[in-house]
């Protein structure tokens, strides 16, 4: 059993918790995530390691209550249990040398997008970001990437705060600029960083992506979140997250996401049904 | 004295009628009553030479286990099985010991051989209906050894090391230990309350499981070393999934064997959306191989409901490794076996889901490596199957996470760590057995395996 430590409410629907895991956090870096469930019968989730703090044993998540799970564990409290709590798992992000880079977050890829530029800019990189989200209560972790940044563009899809439009468009305008850098992280949707990676890939500057299919294990026993990765397949969980984004078949993996989305909805409707009205917005 | 039963043919087993059954997951074979076990001992000539236990990887005493249930002195049976095998109601379901045992049981040469593995079941069965008896904690010697991984061979190791009086832990990557006997083999064929039942005797034993660890990431083996373990037990399985490689394999619906049985056995997707983990089973399911693998992807898929279920297998029938009795009862349940078929290309619709399976006939030709005789495609022979499901049951490699988190550990050219007869690698104090030392086996040669290195490690810290 795994201890939460704390629970912050980051933006509505997005969640953050601190967990008590020391031999994780023994171990964790930047770019690694951990599987968690939370109660017997339930579900494995893979979520990113968004921070961790080897003194204290723990571990910070962020999460968005998309589902049945991710709703169901946003109702826990500080204090509660998780069943279950693996990690670190996937391979750790490194960067050789880099003077100059480019973190992009889109939503909730604000959060796994922290750890590896507060690890670029305690590196002495000069770390550039752009950080974006549906609306201005949607955008997180603002103050953290600012605090690892030299410079930080907001943007929301609404014009509620910073610049009206998608990460995407500042990216396009930083390498129309002619800007150079030594890496360009992408973490988002992959629609966005699909989108991100056509806009960067002409430029001939690494790229840096981070994906999410789904998993079971996340130790390549499954083979479940299987990708495409400059033609060969990859297993995510052990020869990722991180891969070149130039070389990623997103629409493989958007659509393998697609997977289970009549189970997923009959898995809510029941929670919800079960819990009575929907309490996900108070 | 028993009398003799000279019945040609062995007592039968009692089991789910086969309609009934491929609807649900419950066991398949009931097990026999005392009736029918003390009926089917009294056929065992309890021969002098007994040529069935030069079938068996752990020597069981089978003929006088067995005289002691035509006795009906089931304890004697069940403690003399013990000696030499430490998980009967596992062997005893899941063992193939119609080319162990059975194979050279002298009945053979003309009828049924003795059902050696339904009276070893039957003897594990009624030993657990007693209340399993805890045998004294052996003294502690003061040792810590570590164990790697929680399948038959890993428990075996544990267990054996704990009873001398090592302070033993197993670390597990899952969240449930038991390795295959837990998240591969189904429900319908090894309930997974017997797995618990082991796992929980280990622990009276005084063996300390922690599962959510997945060493080589949270721990190396080093790090083991450094917190006071003195030996290392490595029992990680060849729990790698292999492809095909043909085109289509990343289409929605289409499943390594692996991933199909995890979300079913594990994550008890027979029961969503009760439990949480979903499983997509297609109207038309194929699954590709002929081992245990696939009839139990096969099996497992009927009982999710799907309507046709076939088995595609590029050789013939006489060369399928599966279980005899799985294979039986898999055509007793309506799967549909296509031999000399092997798939060349996935076919998906424009979302990208499985619609169909494109194979080739195979004819055979001469013998390859393994001694079966090669199938060969016969030009031409191209022919599509409708499917919306596809299970991949080709076989398993070794997982490289543990491995390449190791120094020092020698591998053989296929990835599995190579050993001496005892289990010794070539790193100090480290030692390996089960699938990750032979390759996809048995559940006995593992646990075997893992007795053997329990001794072999007993010797070193003896000496130490
Ligand atoms: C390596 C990795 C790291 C991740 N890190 C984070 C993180 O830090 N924070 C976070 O909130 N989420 C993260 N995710 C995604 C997260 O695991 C899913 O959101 C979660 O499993 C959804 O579970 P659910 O039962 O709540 O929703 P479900 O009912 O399973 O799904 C609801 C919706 O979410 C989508 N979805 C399901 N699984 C995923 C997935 N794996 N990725 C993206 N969308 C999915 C579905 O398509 C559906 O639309 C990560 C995924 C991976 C593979
Ligand atoms: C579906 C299926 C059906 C089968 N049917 C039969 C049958 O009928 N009869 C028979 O005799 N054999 C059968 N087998 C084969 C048999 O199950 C295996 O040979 C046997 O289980 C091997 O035992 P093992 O202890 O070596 O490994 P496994 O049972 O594979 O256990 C290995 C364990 O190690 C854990 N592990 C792996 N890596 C790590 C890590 N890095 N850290 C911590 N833990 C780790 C795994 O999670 C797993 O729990 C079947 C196999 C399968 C897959
Ligand atoms: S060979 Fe057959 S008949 Fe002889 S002892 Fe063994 S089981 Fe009994
Ligand atoms: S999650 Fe199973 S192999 Fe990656």
């Amino acid at each position: 059993m795994f201890q939460i430590i704390d629970k912050k409410d980051l933006a509505p629907s997005i969640k953050q918790f601190v967990v008590d895991a020391p031999l994780v956090a023994q171990k964790a870096r930047p770019g690694q995530f951990i599987i968690l469930r939370i109660k017997e019968g339930g579900e494995r989730i893979p979520l990113t390691i968004a921070d961790y703090d080897t003194q204290k044993g723990t571990i910070t998540i962020v999460f968005q209550e998309v589902g049945k799970t991710t709703k169901e564990l946003g109702t826990l409290k500080a204090g509660d249990y998780l069943a279950d709590f693996v990690g670190p798992l996937g391979k750790a992000v490194e960067f050789s040398n880099h003077k100059k880079v480019l973190g992009i977050g889109g939503g909730l890829g604000v959060a796994p997008l922290y750890p590896k530029l507060k690890m670029l800019h305690e590196n002495g990189a000069e770390v550039i970001s752009i950080i974006g989200a549906k609306t201005a209560d949607m955008l997180i972790m603002e103050e953290e990437i600012k605090a690892v940044s030299d410079k930080t563009y907001v943007c929301t899809d609404d014009g509620s705060k910073g610049r009206h439009g998608f990460v995407t468009v500042v990216l396009k305008e930083l390498l129309e600029q002619g800007e150079k850098f030594d890496e360009i992280i992408i973490i988002g949707p992959p629609i966005l960083m699909k989108i991100g990676t056509e806009i960067a890939k002409p430029y001939n500057i690494p790229i840096m992506v981070s994906l999410n299919p789904i998993m079971i294990d996340g130790t390549g026993m499954c083979g479940g979140c299987r990708v495409t990765v400059g033609g060969e397949t990859k297993f995510v969980c052990v020869d990722g997250p991180a891969f070149d984004g130039s070389k990623v078949d997103f629409d493989e993996l958007m659509k393998r996401l697609q997977t289970y989305t009549s189970e997923e909805k009959l898995a809510l409707d029941k929670y919800h049904s079960e819990r009575g009205a929907c309490k996900c917005h108070q | 004295m028993p009398s003799i039963n000279r019945s040609k043919t062995k007592t039968p087993m009692p089991s789910q009628d086969a309609k009934l059954r491929s609807k649900n997951f419950n066991e398949v074979a009931l097990g026999y009553t005392e009736e029918d076990a003390i009926n089917e001992a009294q056929r065992c000539l309890n021969c002098k030479k007994p040529s069935c236990m030069e079938g068996c990887p752990v020597q069981v005493q089978i003929p006088r286990f067995i005289k002691h249930i035509a006795e009906k002195n089931f304890e004697s049976a069940i403690s003399v099985i013990k000696e030499t095998n430490s998980l009967p109601a596992v062997c005893g379901r899941v063992c193939p010991q119609e080319e162990q045992c059975e194979q050279k049981c002298v009945l053979a040469k003309r009828g049924d051989p003795v059902g050696i593995g339904r009276l070893e079941r039957f003897a594990a069965d009624w030993e657990r209906q007693q209340g399993v008896k805890i045998p004294d904690k052996a003294n502690p010697i003061g040792k810590k050894v570590a164990v790697i991984g929680s399948g038959p061979a890993g428990l075996t190791c544990a267990g054996d090391l704990a009873k001398l009086g090592y302070d033993v832990t197993v670390f597990e990557a899952f969240h449930e230990p038991g390795g295959v006997l837990i998240y591969g083999i189904p429900e319908f064929r090894l309930p997974k309350e017997i797995v618990k039942q082991e796992v929980d005797f280990l622990k009276k034993l005084g063996v300390k499981v922690q599962t959510d660890m997945v060493m080589g990431k949270v721990l190396t083996v080093d790090d083991i070393f450094e917190k006071g373990y003195e030996a290392v037990f490595i029992g990680t399985g060849a729990g790698l999934p292999k492809f095909m490689k043909i085109p289509g394999e990343n289409y929605l619906g289409v499943y390594s064997a692996n991933e199909f049985l995890t979300r079913i056995n594990l994550m008890k997707a027979y029961k969503f959306p009760e439990t949480d983990t979903p499983v997509k089973v297609g109207k038309k399911v194929a699954v590709v191989g002929g081992g245990n693998v696939a009839m139990d992807s096969a099996r497992s898929a009927l009982r999710m409901g799907a309507e046709e279920v076939y088995i595609v297998y590029r050789r013939s029938e006489s060369e399928m490794p599966a279980r005899k009795e799985e294979f039986e009862h898999a055509k007793e349940e309506g799967i549909i076996f296509k031999f000399l078929t092997n798939p060349t290309r996935i076919i998906g619709d424009e979302k990208g889901w499985v619609k169909g399976l494109e194979c080739i006939q195979m004819e055979l030709g001469e013998p390859d490596a393994s001694g079966r005789r090669r199938p060969v495609p016969i030009k031409g022979s191209e022919f599509t199957l409708d499917m919306d499901t596809v299970v991949i049951a080709i076989g398993t490699g070794p997982n490289p996470l543990l491995i390449e988190a190791t120094e020092g550990l020698k591998l053989n050219k296929y990835g599995y760590i190579e050993t001496d007869e005892d289990g010794r690698t070539s790193k100090e104090g480290v030692w390996a057995g089960g699938d990750i030392v032979t390759g996809s086996a048995t559940v006995i040669l593992a646990m075997g395996a893992g007795k053997k290195a329990a001794q072999s490690i007993h010797e070193y810290l003896q000496g130490k």
